[in-house]
């Protein structure tokens, strides 16, 4: 293998002398940029958002913001990274630098105070800056009593941009109104715009590397099969599918593995198909991939990833790390559960298919044996007709769950009946559960208050929800029982409405 | 008009603009303290040894094996201390200390040639601890009386005499958290040593002077060896005030020992378990209304978590009484005030200073007594306004001398809000959903602009003028994001009468302004503003004289406006860079030392009496707020604010402060949840919100969906730089508007009339609790003293969820998962 090296700004820089496990944030101060800041070094505020090249959706290559902060600058060999000192145009010597649209939108609004979290802003408003299908004066419905509407409303711009693509960019100073004003100010790329051109072009290919520096080493293998054989060969490897928990692991709890296989530019991981009985998802299409090829085919899931993280998060993780580190508070289980989803494992010696339901054995442990690899995550069809998420948390944006739940429910248009009940709950257990004694109150039983009623005391004592700094025992419970109650009260106003 | 607030023809000041460094903040160029770095050869970067235990005496500390660990150059402990061992001023916060006195204190610091292996040093470095009982809540300290420092009793009135013409009499405690500064920018230092022993420091400092007076008595050398700059900071909102210093000294002791640049940042983590934080208060109280609801009298203590040494706390203490009237009348009170002593970080200066926890309290009574007096709590706040013209004076004994602008700010922001409009919407919106209601709620702030203690109210300047014509200003204030620079040069430019680019500022350094003050108080403006107008004034008198010679006319008759000096009635010119270099030639000095005192303050801290603060600002908003009956999750549906900043010498950057202020203390009454492990168990003491994952701010989704923000017209302050009136504080209180219109609409959901309780911060949990009590009539809360039983309406949930509402420290946990994101 060649030389790992990397694209910053134009300019092309070995990654050596870098341990194995700096981050593309150090790696960027070391040389000398250091308008990436590092404000909490485990993907929260993203003050060291930057721009990566990766495939695009709707161009070949998009420009995806990401926290610097947790990816291994190892990661990014023959990669093409922007960071805000790349987006200004150099002036002449001696003159300053002809601002960046979004960067000359913050500054002449007031949208930096202390400035410190403003590059990582830059970055993320750049990003959706680039978006291909951002369209400008898709106006929401107006109906203020609308609660979906109201949000739509107020996250938008009318020049199409969305506020989500800030949700994991921290301020402390502005308030954000005029964070929001820049963003809501933002044009077009200009025709002649280098970064609006590069999208036209093939992305950067991912490169087989690896990379040993200061005892660890950083390994993507080239396809699949080799994936697998490092992985038989070398069990104590650490697979890396996105890295946004790792990323935290080894900043916050200084974990120093010796091995690393990242997997997640591994093409076999990275299809989706749709058959007639399921739909297939690669487990390491990033969120924003899923979100956007899938478009709201999956209700569910789309009702899922806007409350997931923070866009700069979504535009690295993956199912198959959301699903391989098994947090018993990761936001896609309970949606998966609901639908009744399977995981494909894949070893060196075949594929295996489990249902999701039975994949989690413990405390972040599962069947998955080390040699194998979550493939793909397959949602089966037809998809239940009334679904639901409910995500408990106290911010709105980018929080971790202190409950959640999603539902999947069949219900007979003819005769009212419950005809099958899913339901996935995240934050009450060792592991992510499914709520078995609700479902069983639910199905074969008329959707009406008494039932709902009913079945809303069994929730609340699915599980053994516990008191913590997020939330206490007795309300983690309590919103069990209220969700089903919310959506009992959204099917009926909607049938009433209609 | 006073010659201080006076404006001259075409002042800059007033003028719109951008911060002066928004350029270098969007293209990255900006440099904070971490980012001299890499342009610092050799640099040492340290590490602090942080003991996990929450109390108790150190009977070994073995370095050793720290030396051991490639890399490591030395561990700094107690014993390399030169001069005096203390991170403060009161000797009570040893820098190396032999008792671990909260969950993560820094007891030895390692060097290394990499972050990398000081981290490790410092995870080899033996600690051994005799432990000892912690104390980590405020409760357990009030339990076992265990206090520091002053007890200030502030008493007006008759209180007793109060009570007895009172036709409704309650009493009630309120238990509040304090807030993480959490400032984008951790504590930094680099420090360097020149040829001549001379220390250098940059330091992310709010306080450089008084950095440099803890580096130089910690390494024992008078002041005039240490110079410290600050570049700018990150964020700051107090809590760079005081915390910086111990950490600067650290970085310069190591420098000093061995020679080379020394170099510390913490992470967030560390920031977070060894830095002070606003305090969290608790309040008992008593209060007499007649039966009009005007307040007759009020007995009440507040005792602030000081944490483990005094800090800030005294001063932060005494404007918490101060502010307790907040923009009420209330002619009998007797206020008194504790600091508890904790077994937790000590806790410090937070934009307020201690002013919004007293505010809180008699926002929080208001709040919860109005549906009791069956007034609607807007007219009860109303009604006890001071009152212009009446010469009412604040229970320490100030005159109210602006009382018009409390009533002028509280009806234009109705105006504004088209608040007579909206409630109606609201109710027609309440009428019709059972599970969603929606709340409209006015709060209104005064709030006192000077330090209370009458000494620090001083600033300097120097102003350098060149041959060429540009102009070099330096002041004693800092940059953390107010927006100061840029005023500061509005200021230098207007007096001067040029054109703003010919004037330039350099980075805050004790070598070019001794002596100074915090950049705190809200005052950085006021105190630095006037200092540099000062200067500028000495150097354009002696201009004019210059001027007048070369245009024939006496020099009271010369002005120079935009850079071009003219004679009044008179067509002859003087370009402003002729007139410079003329200057010169004639040998006519071309810098200036500025000084501004604040005059007119009188504070007697004995008696708790005088007039502490030059005025006050003023300013009221109005929120409405939708809550979501099923879970007690809410939305900000439009904020509406009009805010006295006096006339703004720079509008963008006031309003900037004025938002951000609110959002920040939206923050700290709704979603910023401090906690602490209070069990029993081996992490007794620690703090479990410690990272951006688990503390969490205000982000994107709690911004006021809409966000209207007036500066009061007209409204000049006589007593302050060209008639502004500071800004950076009082903005934070409007926030109250936030809490009180969620408690309104939690109270939407149960039967009218209920006084509903609301723990702060206000989570959406708390809330949830509070809408089921609505839902049940009420706890019972809020009794009347007057039917015999001492009425409480205490802070705990409604009857069978007591320790659940958050606002008491319950006991939790440890959980497996505290710091890790849920994403992967």
């Amino acid at each position: 293998m060649t030389e790992a090296r990397i694209t910053v700004n134009g300019q092309e820089a070995p990654i050596a002398p870098a341990a194995a496990h700096t981050t593309v944030l150090d790696f960027l101060r070391e040389r000398g940029l250091t308008g990436t800041k590092e404000g909490c070094a485990e993907g929260e505020c993203g003050a060291c958002s930057v721009l990566v090249a990766r495939p695009g959706v709707h161009k070949p290559t998009d420009w995806v913001a990401v926290n610097a902060c947790l990816v291994p600058v190892a990661a990014l060999d023959g990669q093409e990274v922007v960071t805000a000192e790349g987006l200004a145009t150099p002036g002449a010597p001696g003159t300053p630098p002809t601002l960046h649209p979004v960067q000359e939108e913050l500054a002449v609004r007031g949208g930096s105070q202390c400035g410190y979290c403003t590059p990582g802003f830059v970055c993320s408003m750049a990003s959706e800056y680039y978006r291909p299908d951002r369209v400008a004066g898709l106006d929401a419905a107006d109906d203020a009593d609308d609660v979906l509407d109201a949000d739509h409303r107020h996250e938008h711009g009318p020049n199409g941009f969305d506020l989500h693509a800030l949700s994991g960019n921290l301020c402390r100073c502005t308030g954000y109104r005029p964070i929001r004003d820049a963003a809501f100010a933002v044009g077009d790329p200009a025709a002649d715009d280098p970064l609006a051109r590069r999208r036209d072009q093939a992305p950067p290919e991912p490169v087989a590397t690896r990379y040993t520096q200061d005892g660890g080493t950083f390994l993507r293998p080239g396809s699949l099969a080799e994936a697998l054989r490092v992985l038989r060969e070398r069990p104590e490897a650490v697979v890396l599918s996105g890295g946004t928990d790792y990323g935290v692991e080894v900043n916050i709890r200084s974990r120093r593995e010796s091995c690393v296989v990242a997997v997640d530019r591994l093409p076999e991981l990275r299809g989706l198909r749709r058959e007639s009985d399921h739909i297939e998802i690669g487990a390491a299409l990033t969120l924003t991939e899923i979100e956007r090829r899938l478009d709201g085919e999956v209700p569910l899931l789309g009702a899922l990833f806007p409350q997931f993280a923070s866009r700069l998060i979504r535009n690295s993780a993956t199912l198959g790390g959301n699903l391989g580190t098994g947090s018993p508070i990761g936001d896609s289980p309970p949606v998966l559960l609901a639908l009744e989803a399977s995981l494909v494992l894949a070893a060196a010696d075949g594929e295996r298919v489990v249902p999701l339901a039975e994949y989690f054995t413990g405390y972040r442990q599962s069947v998955r044996r080390p040699d194998e690899l979550i493939r793909a995550v397959r949602i089966p069809l037809p998809q239940a007709p009334v679904t639901a998420f409910h995500k408990i948390a106290k911010r709105r944006f980018d929080d971790i769950s202190s409950v959640a739940v999603a539902f999947a429910l069949d219900i007979d248009a003819e005769d009212g009946a419950v005809r099958k009940a899913r339901i996935g709950l995240g934050g009450v257990a060792a592991t992510p559960i499914r709520a078995l004694a609700t479902e069983a109150a639910l199905e074969g039983r008329p959707w009406t208050a008494e039932t709902v009623e009913a079945a809303a005391r069994e929730l609340r004592g699915e599980g053994t929800p516990m008191d913590d700094h997020r939330a206490s025992a007795l309300y983690r419970s309590a919103m069990l029982g209220q969700s089903l109650l919310k959506l009992y009260t959204r099917t009926t106003t909607e049938a009433v409405s209609s | 008009m006073s010659h201080l607030s006076e404006r001259p023809e075409k002042a800059v000041v007033g003028v719109s603009m951008p911060h002066e460094s928004a350029h270098l903040h969007v293209t990255g160029a900006a440099l904070y303290t971490d980012d001299l770095v890499h342009r610092t050869k050799d640099v040492l970067h340290a590490h602090p040894v942080q003991v996990m235990k929450a109390h108790g005496r150190i009977t070994a500390l073995r370095t050793e094996p720290a030396l051991a660990v490639p890399g490591v150059v030395r561990v700094l402990t107690g014993a390399d201390v030169p001069g005096v061992n203390d991170a403060g001023m009161k000797h009570d916060e040893p820098l190396f200390p032999d008792e671990v006195m909260f969950h993560g204190h820094a007891v030895a610091w390692v060097l290394g040639e990499t972050l990398e292996a000081a981290r490790l040093g410092a995870a080899a470095v033996e600690v051994e601890l005799d432990e000892r009982p912690a104390l980590v809540t405020l409760e357990e300290a009030i339990e076992a009386g265990s206090y520091h420092g002053a007890r200030p009793l502030m008493e007006t009135g008759d209180v007793d005499a109060g009570f007895a013409d009172s036709a409704h009499v309650f009493s009630g405690e309120f238990r509040f958290s304090g807030q993480e500064h959490f400032y984008l920018e951790t504590h930094a230092a680099l420090a360097l040593i020149d040829e001549n022993e001379q220390v250098f420091v940059q330091s992310s400092t709010q306080h450089p002077s008084e950095t440099q007076e803890i580096v130089a008595h910690v390494l024992g050398v008078p002041a005039h060896e240490v110079t410290v700059q600050c570049l700018r900071m990150g964020g700051g909102f107090g809590g760079k005030e005081m915390q910086p210093h111990g950490f600067a000294a650290v970085a310069a002791l190591g420098a000093k020992l061995t020679g080379r640049p020394v170099r510390f940042r913490l992470n967030r983590t560390q920031d977070l378990t060894m830095s002070g934080k606003r305090h969290g208060f608790h309040a008992t109280w008593r209060i007499g209304f007649d039966a009009d609801g005007r307040i007759q009298a009020l007995d009440a203590t507040l005792v602030a978590d000081g944490g483990w040494s005094l800090d800030l706390s005294e001063p932060v203490l005494a404007r918490a009484l101060c502010h307790i009237d907040n923009t009420y009348w209330i002619p009998n009170a007797r206020v008194a005030g504790r600091i508890a002593r904790t077994n937790t970080v000590s806790n410090t200066a937070f934009r307020g200073f201690g002013g919004p926890q007293g505010m809180l309290v008699i926002e929080d009574i208001l709040g919860r007594c109005a549906p009791l007096l069956g007034l609607d709590p807007m007219e009860l706040r109303e009604r006890n306004f001071y009152r212009p013209g009446q010469g009412q004076t604040t229970p320490y004994g100030q005159p109210v001398t602006q009382a018009e602008r409390i009533g002028a700010v509280w009806r234009q922001v109705q105006d504004d809000a088209h608040l007579a409009d909206r409630r109606r919407a609201i109710d027609a919106f309440n009428a019709t959903h059972p599970h969603t209601k929606r709340a409209l709620a006015v709060t209104g702030i005064k709030f006192g602009i000077s330090f209370n203690l009458t000494a620090f109210n001083q600033g300097g300047a120097l102003v350098l003028i060149y041959k060429d014509g540009s102009v070099l200003i330096n002041h004693g204030g800092t940059e953390m994001g107010q927006g100061l620079h840029t005023k500061m040069m509005q200021v230098a430019a207007t007096t001067l009468g040029i054109p703003l680019h010919r004037v330039r500022l350099a980075p805050t350094r004790t070598d070019k302004v001794p002596n100074t003050s915090a950049t705190a108080a809200s005052a950085g403006t006021d105190l630095n503003g006037g200092a540099v107008k000062n200067a500028c004034e000495q150097l354009r008198e002696r201009l004019l004289q210059v001027a007048a010679t070369q245009l024939g006319a006496p020099a009271s008759d010369v002005r120079v406006v935009d850079g071009v000096a003219r004679a009044l009635g008179s067509d002859k010119e003087l370009a402003w860079d002729d007139l410079v270099r003329t200057a010169y030639f004639q040998r006519v000095q071309l810098s200036a030392a500025g000084y501004y005192r604040t005059e007119g303050l009188h504070w007697d801290a004995k008696t708790f009496r005088g007039s502490p603060f030059k005025y006050f600002a003023h300013g009221a908003a109005a929120t409405e707020v939708e809550v979501d009956g099923f879970t007690g999750a809410y939305r900000i549906r439009r904020v509406d604010i009009v805010h006295d900043v006096g006339d703004s010498l720079s509008p963008m950057i006031d309003i900037g402060q004025v938002e951000g202020g609110f959002v920040q203390g939206a923050g700290w009454l709704t979603l910023e949840d401090l906690r602490w492990d209070t069990g029993d168990g081996p992490h007794r003491g620690r703090l479990l919100t410690q990272a951006a994952s688990t503390y969490k701010l205000p982000s994107f989704s709690e911004m006021p969906e809409e966000f209207h923000v007036r500066l009061m017209e007209n409204a000049t302050e006589e007593g302050a730089v060209y008639g502004s009136k500071a800004v950076g504080e009082p903005p934070l209180m409007l926030a109250f508007s936030v809490r009180e219109a969620l408690r309104q609409a939690a109270a939407a959901f149960g039967p009218t009339g209920v006084s509903v309780e609301l723990a702060s911060p206000a989570t959406p949990e708390a809330v949830y609790w509070a809408v089921e009590a609505a839902r049940g009539g009420g706890s019972g809360a809020g009794r009347k003293d007057a039917e015999g039983t001492r009425g409480r309406t205490g802070t705990t949930g409604p009857t069978g969820t007591a320790g659940t509402t958050g606002t008491t420290g319950t006991g939790m946990d440890d959980v497996p998962e505290a710091n890790v994101p849920s994403h992967a």
